[in-house]
């Protein structure tokens, strides 16, 4: 079935964004086909197996979650665009979340799928800021499904309306770990999407975490018959004349299309456009994103609750007096990370995960972990493994050392070296370039970015940017 | 292919672009964003599936055409006539 060379459309990436992508033009009769370099679809969003255990890479939580019947939102969008039923999506609700600030978590807003309550936190511990609040939650509101171009800066937007900035950290803290491309600030029209996406609208998880997300969308492209190509990455763009011409693939084969959709991050596209001028051709190409992370997960034999574990789904933590999110100068910044411990979903009853997760991530610079030659880079995971760990413990009730070891039956850790390895992201970049290509354009007339480097990002705003830039780019494009 | 039949095959495409939506009290005169959730993504999705199901070509200088289901029975049916007959 995969032996044609000639394609309506290519897209580069079976992630969330090139499957959603994929589904629509595949549907709408183009002849259609996807390349994967990994065996794996999901892309930052992908799965693994480990000593007969399954593992979710990214999802700590699908975002942008709204109950039955809330109309206008980006996840009803997305269902209508797919045409998929929601209960396929099989989303259960988180129990509670926190932003807990100080040494011990002192300063804790708890939040969770109802906006009122985390309103109602933020009027007990700031009450002389709960009314600028109730305006920018209005103001964020009105931006809508489309980050705003032209608007750098989330802090000067948040200071119009909010004085304490130990608030403004508080708000900023989730944004930036969930996710900021950008050091210290972050985009307004991105905070606003985040901020929609995680307080306005809220978490949710399937029981089995991302693989039935995958499952259904791989069947629903391939019903309509789309193609797929996996362990079979794209070497070179081959550019001529202002446009993609052929894509070169690794194993030296030749494939043309109409139109190349990439989802691999701008940078990363960039850098597969052959001759490299044409990458630069009107302005320069993206740059490489620094913001990248180590996540450390600890699995015990019990549930999280027997430690009194287990009320929280998700803690965004930072233990000093400001919140810095930047390229540490240490190997990691234990100062702040989220914690996730997806046991803490309203499953179904009767359904609980078989054993008890605890993951916790915090900001790591990639050319540490990179350099590393490898015997000192597994002694390095085993020690900031116990400090990342150690640090996100202090946010909960304590544990006695000897009796959370005797519960423990694996660990696992990832860094940016993993992120990079897996996925092609420079400097393992989970969040991408700092700059964004909002229409997805490249030098290059019939190559469009989709994914994290459009600029939506997350399970759900990867696959609208994909179906977005799959409308605006094939599909608007008129017949042929 | 009447007016009426038109119509109704408008209203199954909407009932497969956004299945969460009652349509079962829809005036056909009344702007159909004005009784029912749709966006101009799903306007979008029911010239792509008039164009894939019939082969049916709605110019976007048109769009406002498919306003009402009356209007949308008044611009569409001359164009189901002029569709060559199924060998």
């Amino acid at each position: 079935m995969n032996s044609r060379s000639d394609y309506d459309v290519a897209i580069i990436g079976a992630g969330l964004a090139g499957l959603a992508a994929g589904i629509r033009v595949a549907h709408f009769g183009k002849r259609v086909c996807i390349f994967e370099r990994h065996n794996a679809p999901g892309g930052l969003n992908s799965f693994y197996s480990l000593e007969g255990r399954k593992f979710d890479v990214g999802l700590h939580a699908v975002t942008n979650y709204v109950r039955p019947g809330v109309k206008g939102t980006a996840l009803g969008r997305l269902l209508r665009q797919l045409r998929l039923e929601r209960e396929q999506l099989a989303l259960c609700e988180q129990k509670q979340s926190r932003v807990a600030f100080g040494p011990r978590g002192e300063q804790a807003l708890r939040f969770t799928n109802e906006f009122a309550v985390f309103e109602s936190e933020v009027a007990r511990l700031f009450p002389a800021e709960i009314d600028g609040f109730r305006r920018l939650a209005e103001v964020i509101r009105g931006t809508g499904l489309a980050p705003e171009t032209g608007v750098a800066s989330a802090r000067t937007v948040f200071r119009r309306y909010i004085r304490d900035p130990l608030l403004e950290d508080m708000l900023l803290c989730p944004l930036m770990f969930y996710g900021s491309a950008s050091e210290h600030d972050m985009d307004f029209g991105q905070a606003a999407l985040l901020f929609q996406a995680i307080f306005l609208e809220g978490l949710a998880r399937p029981f089995e975490g991302v693989r039935p997300i995958l499952r259904l969308l791989l069947e629903k492209y391939r019903a309509a018959g789309g193609e797929r190509r996996m362990k079979c990455g794209v070497r070179r763009i081959v550019a001529r004349g202002g446009r993609a011409a052929a894509l070169i693939l690794d194993s030296g084969e030749e494939i043309t299309a109409n139109e190349i959709l990439s989802t691999i991050g701008g940078p990363e596209t960039a850098a597969l456009i052959d001759p490299p001028a044409a990458a630069a051709a009107g302005a320069p190409p993206p740059p490489a994103g620094v913001i990248a992370y180590v996540e450390t997960m600890a699995i015990f034999k019990c549930q999280p609750a027997e430690f009194g574990w287990g009320e929280d789904t998700i803690v965004f933590f930072n233990d000093s007096a400001r919140f810095t999110y930047e390229q540490p100068a240490q190997p990691v910044d234990v100062r702040s990370g989220v914690i996730c411990l997806p046991n803490n979903y309203s499953y179904p009853p009767g359904q609980q995960l078989p054993e008890g997760l605890f993951r916790v991530t915090s900001l790591a610079p990639y050319a540490y972990w990179a350099n590393l030659p490898e015997a000192a880079y597994r002694e390095e995971k085993a020690r900031w493994f116990a400090a990342v760990q150690a640090s996100a413990r202090r946010f909960f009730p304590p544990v006695a050392d000897a009796a959370l070891a005797a519960a423990t039956v694996a660990t696992d850790m990832y860094t940016p070296r993993t992120v990079e390895r897996f996925t092609g992201r420079r400097n393992g970049a989970i969040y991408g370039s700092p700059e964004k290509a909002l229409s997805g354009t490249t030098p290059l007339a019939n190559l469009h970015l989709a994914g994290t480097d459009q600029g939506l990002l997350g399970i759900v705003g990867a696959m609208l940017s994909g179906i977005m830039m799959a409308n605006q780019h094939v599909l608007q494009k008129g017949s042929g | 292919m009447t007016k009426d039949e038109c119509k109704k095959v408008v209203l199954d495409i909407i009932a497969d672009i956004a299945p969460d939506e009652d349509l079962s009290n829809v005036k056909p005169e009344v702007r159909l964003r004005e009784q029912l959730q749709l966006d101009s993504m799903d306007f979008l999705d029911i010239v792509m599936e008039l164009r894939k199901r019939y082969g049916i070509e709605v110019p976007e200088a048109d769009y406002p055409q498919l306003a009402s289901l009356d209007s949308c029975g008044e611009y569409l049916t001359p164009k189901f006539n002029a569709l060559p007959a199924k060998p």
